[in-house]
């Protein structure tokens, strides 16, 4: 008899289908079976879900899964695993590997490891200059033949606006192809270790100021104005991005945007005592720029989430601060602190969250099997989370660092059970392999 | 609580005359003398000897004060760093003989203190010393050269001085302890 | 007083005037024939010095001396963390070895509240990045206390480089603490455009400035802010900022002229300004060591975890 396994009496949360109602939800063959009230569990692993929210599994269009290059921080499979833990189906690590995801090799590699890993579906980013350096174009035909559909040189902003509009124009070659941009003036960031402004300049550290993004999305978008192309900008930031892109959309442009958790949750003031693993880039902006943010996920001008999971060695973060890496893992935190920070105070409903963390980047990245909706004969990515369970953010993590920006911080909101095609890549919690 | 006198302002005032009188006639004169009291209270009573002597011979010694609370020896077992309250000796002690001034002689912890403290200023001729209220429980080997009042107590009681220069009033009083 | 001393904002008004008054105390000590007591005998005091600042260093050095603690100099020439080892490593190193106090000074502002986290005993920050020197503004201001008898109520300009200088950052919020009015002087490239919620206020002209204040404080220009184009040459700077002994005149009878040093005469004070009668640069060094014996003494002279006892 083949495997069945009935998730009963959650309450389902599936944007895509429009359904927010308690229903059991019925697996079999890697596939949705049935979703209904009642269902008959005989032959089935029944798993209560009473009190429990079942969603499409999560989608992080935004990682740094670190190999090939730099497996001391994270490997695909226990960057998979921290992702299945925190609820997650698919990941999107980005290209700034070593080497570079420039050319379908690198490609095929990390995919190999994902299938060997089988904790995730993983949909590498491919670099949109070779070697990230923004010169030439990498082969984007070559890679999108191995599968990619989003490209970015994240970590660095494509340097010239001539660059950035061959590539987008380029791109129109493929169907569905995304170029996702960090969007950051190097010349007017460069240094800069936190948020330019009143925290800065009392903190003593280098700043980096809003305007450093917003030139570069004001450029980014006149060129996709100019090319038509489709651009996905990462990270936002800043209050004054958020404008822009929504000013951008209200015009027609092919424009989605993302934010992190920490920018959610955290700003520059949060620095005072100088924690390493609140150094990110883009920076933790002002407690202005947050609302906004808030405000502009809450109302679709951002589509959606993505963690920017970015783990470093501990060594390399407990160090000085202005020779800290930038970056906090984000995978194991993610569900929580949306939950936490978002859903809890009423300034979203979980409807939305799971739209912004699952139905969106799916969507963006053209992951067609995740993201819902959950009916029957769609493939069974699903997570099943208690919305009421609270727990503190400590090591160890799934992950292999443990670089948290969210250390020691009680979260709401704790992931159960995580399927992949039908099967469970975590139950109770706990990872199952 | 009202805490038993073992002296009051008539008895602290022919204490101390009777103690000028005593280092007057142990140093044959005023010559070569210098009184540093120890802070806070010894200051003050150190001043006052100096009154009497002037008032006894018609000279006026040097007068200093010793703050003794770098020379503790019990640093590192109080909460916070004890307060201190300033050292004040505007004249050379080498050759002289210093008549060191304390309110209340308790264990001698204080007077080892401040042996060690007077020796940073020089080497006097010779260190006396005058307390008020002698009340035994010495820890050290130390004995006064000048006892205004030899006070019985139990380890335990606090023995305090007041003077009207810091507190308003004189009086000796013994309090139960804490 | 905190167990550290990271930043002027963590010490309330009330331990810094005695912070003041305890280094009053050992000012006098200074004069004595034995210059040493032994407050704080058995203690171990470590300068761990990654920038090379000699100045600080000695300072720090003679106060732990003559407080009769051991010192230890840690510098990273020719040492552990010239081979590499990381700040970390090298906390836990003198944790190990016992440090009850350790003297940081770091090119990294916020270095000595990372060191928090792997020293039990007493950090004290003698100068991270751009970031603070609170010994520099408690000695400052101690030395315009002694010179002026108050501090609420002066008029006081902080005149050149406050963007980089962690000697601005100190001394302003300190004297704002205290209750002075504090003016920031320089061109706008050096100048934080959100200094005003540091409680003071910001001038982009000294000759303006000067006739009004009782202390006018001038901050070391270094040359290679230049080549960062935050002024079009050194000449120029000089000529806008620099304390000329034209620009003393317009001072008021008895206004002080302080520097923290080390002085880039010919920038941004004229060589024969630094020599006048009104300038206290030496009375800031003499008075900087009564503040770190009173830094050191209050932060060590209490008790070691444990230890504490009853009377």
């Amino acid at each position: 008899m083949a495997e069945r396994t009935l998730f009963r009496g959650a309450r389902v949360v599936d944007p895509a289908a429009g359904l927010d109602d308690v229903m059991d939800v019925l697996v079999q063959e890697g596939g949705v079976a049935a979703v209904g009230s009642g269902l008959d569990g005989l032959g089935s692993t029944v798993l209560d879900c009473e009190g429990l929210v079942l969603a499409p599994g999560l989608v992080d269009m935004h990682a740094h899964l670190r190999q090939p290059g730099r497996e001391d921080k994270e490997t695909v499979e226990t960057g998979c695993r921290a992702a299945a833990a925190g609820g997650f189906t698919a990941v999107a690590p980005m290209a700034n590997t070593d080497p570079v995801a420039d050319n379908a090799a690198v490609i095929h590699e990390i995919r190999d490891l994902a299938v060997q890993a089988d904790l995730c579906n993983v949909f590498p980013v491919g670099a949109i200059t070779k070697g990230l350096e923004g010169e030439f174009m990498a082969d984007i035909g070559e890679m999108v033949e191995a599968g990619v559909r989003m490209f970015s040189d994240d970590g660095r902003c494509v340097p010239t606006a001539r660059i950035l509009r061959n590539a987008l124009t380029y791109a129109k070659t493929f169907d569905d192809v995304v170029l996702a941009e960090h969007c950051e003036d190097a010349s007017l960031a460069e240094g800069g270790q936190m948020h330019e402004g009143y925290h800065s300049y009392t903190l003593g550290l280098a700043g980096a100021p809003g305007e450093a993004e917003e030139i570069a999305v004001a450029r980014d978008l006149a060129v996709a104005r100019l090319t038509g192309g489709r651009l996905h900008l990462c990270h936002l930031s800043s209050a004054r991005s958020v404008e822009l892109v929504r000013r951008a959309k209200a015009e027609g442009l092919r424009v989605t945007a993302e934010v992190t958790p920490h920018h959610l949750v955290f700003s520059d003031e949060d620095l005072v005592a100088y924690d390493t693993n609140l150094k990110v880039n883009p920076p933790l902006r002002t407690a202005e720029d947050r609302a906004s943010l808030r405000a502009a996920l809450a109302d679709g001008t951002i589509d959606a989430i993505a963690t920017d999971h970015a783990p470093h060695a501990v060594e390399e973060k407990e160090a000085e601060f202005d020779r800290a890496p930038p970056g906090t893992i984000g995978l194991e935190t993610a569900l929580g602190a949306v939950l936490t920070e978002l859903v809890g105070p009423g300034l979203m409903d979980v409807r939305r969250a799971v739209e912004a963390m699952a139905v969106a980047p799916a969507r963006i990245l053209g992951a067609a099997d995740h993201g819902g909706p959950i009916e029957m004969g769609r493939p069974a990515n699903l997570v099943v989370f208690d919305p009421a369970a609270s727990w503190v953010v400590e090591p160890p993590f799934h992950s292999k660092s443990r670089n948290s920006a969210f250390l020691g911080r009680t979260l709401q909101g704790r992931v159960i059970h995580t399927m992949l095609r039908g099967e469970l890549t975590v139950t109770d919690g706990k990872p199952t392999r | 609580m009202m805490a038993p006198r073992l002296a009051d302002e008539a008895e602290i005032r022919r204490s101390v005359t009777r103690i000028a009188h005593e280092i007057l006639e142990r140093n044959r004169g005023a010559e070569g003398v210098v009184l540093v009291g120890i802070a806070a209270r010894g200051d003050d009573l150190a001043r006052r000897l100096a009154t009497e002597i002037e008032r006894i011979e018609g000279v006026r010694v040097p007068v200093g004060a010793l703050d003794i609370t770098f020379y503790r020896d019990d640093i590192g077992m109080r909460g916070e760093a004890p307060e201190v309250k300033g050292t004040r000796i505007d004249f050379d002690v080498t050759g002289r003989t210093v008549v060191l001034v304390d309110d209340v002689l308790f264990t001698g912890r204080t007077i080892r203190a401040a042996l060690d403290a007077l020796v940073d200023f020089g080497r006097p001729e010779a260190i006396q010393l005058a307390v008020l209220v002698d009340r035994g429980h010495r820890e050290l080997p130390i004995r006064a050269d000048f006892v205004g009042k030899n006070v019985p107590t139990r380890k335990d009681e606090i023995v305090r001085v007041a003077l009207k220069e810091v507190d308003g009033e004189d009086a000796v009083v013994v309090e139960e302890p804490r | 007083m905190n167990k550290h001393l990271l930043s002027i904002n963590d010490v309330s008004t009330e331990d810094i005037l005695r912070v003041l008054d305890t280094a009053e105390s050992f000012r006098e000590v200074g004069t004595r024939v034995i210059k040493k007591v032994p407050a704080l005998r058995g203690r171990t005091v470590v300068n761990l010095f990654y920038e090379d600042s000699t100045r600080t260093r000695i300072s720090f050095e003679l106060a732990a001396k003559r407080l009769s603690a051991d010192v230890i100099n840690f510098s990273t020439s020719g040492s552990s963390v010239a081979k590499g080892e990381s700040l970390k490593d090298t906390a836990l190193t003198l944790q190990a070895m016992g440090a009850d106090a350790v003297v940081i000074r770091h090119s990294s502002s916020g270095s000595p509240y990372q060191l928090t986290k792997w020293i039990k005993g007493s950090v004290l920050n003698a100068g991270d990045g751009t970031h603070e020197h609170p010994t520099q503004a408690l000695l400052d201001l101690y030395t315009i206390r002694e010179k002026l008898g108050r501090l609420e109520g002066l008029r006081i300009a902080i005149i050149g480089d406050v963007l980089h200088s962690r000697v601005a950052r100190s001394l302003s919020l300190g004297l704002v603490k205290m209750g002075a009015e504090v003016t920031l002087v320089g061109p706008p490239t050096l100048i934080p455009p959100d200094a005003p919620a540091w409680g003071v206020q910001v001038s982009y002209d000294i000759e303006s400035v000067l006739p009004k204040l009782e202390v006018c404080y001038m901050l070391r220009v270094q040359r290679e802010r230049q080549r960062q184009q935050y002024f079009p040459s050194v000449r120029e700077y000089s000529r806008l900022f620099g304390l000329t002994r034209a620009r003393v005149a317009m001072l008021p009878e008895g206004a002080l002229i302080m520097h923290p040093g080390p002085m880039n005469r010919g920038v941004e004070i004229d060589s024969d300004v630094a020599d006048l009668p009104q300038a206290v640069i030496e009375a800031q060094v003499t008075n900087g060591i009564a503040i770190r014996m009173s830094l050191l003494y209050l932060l060590l002279g209490g008790a070691r975890g444990e230890e504490a006892t009853d009377g």
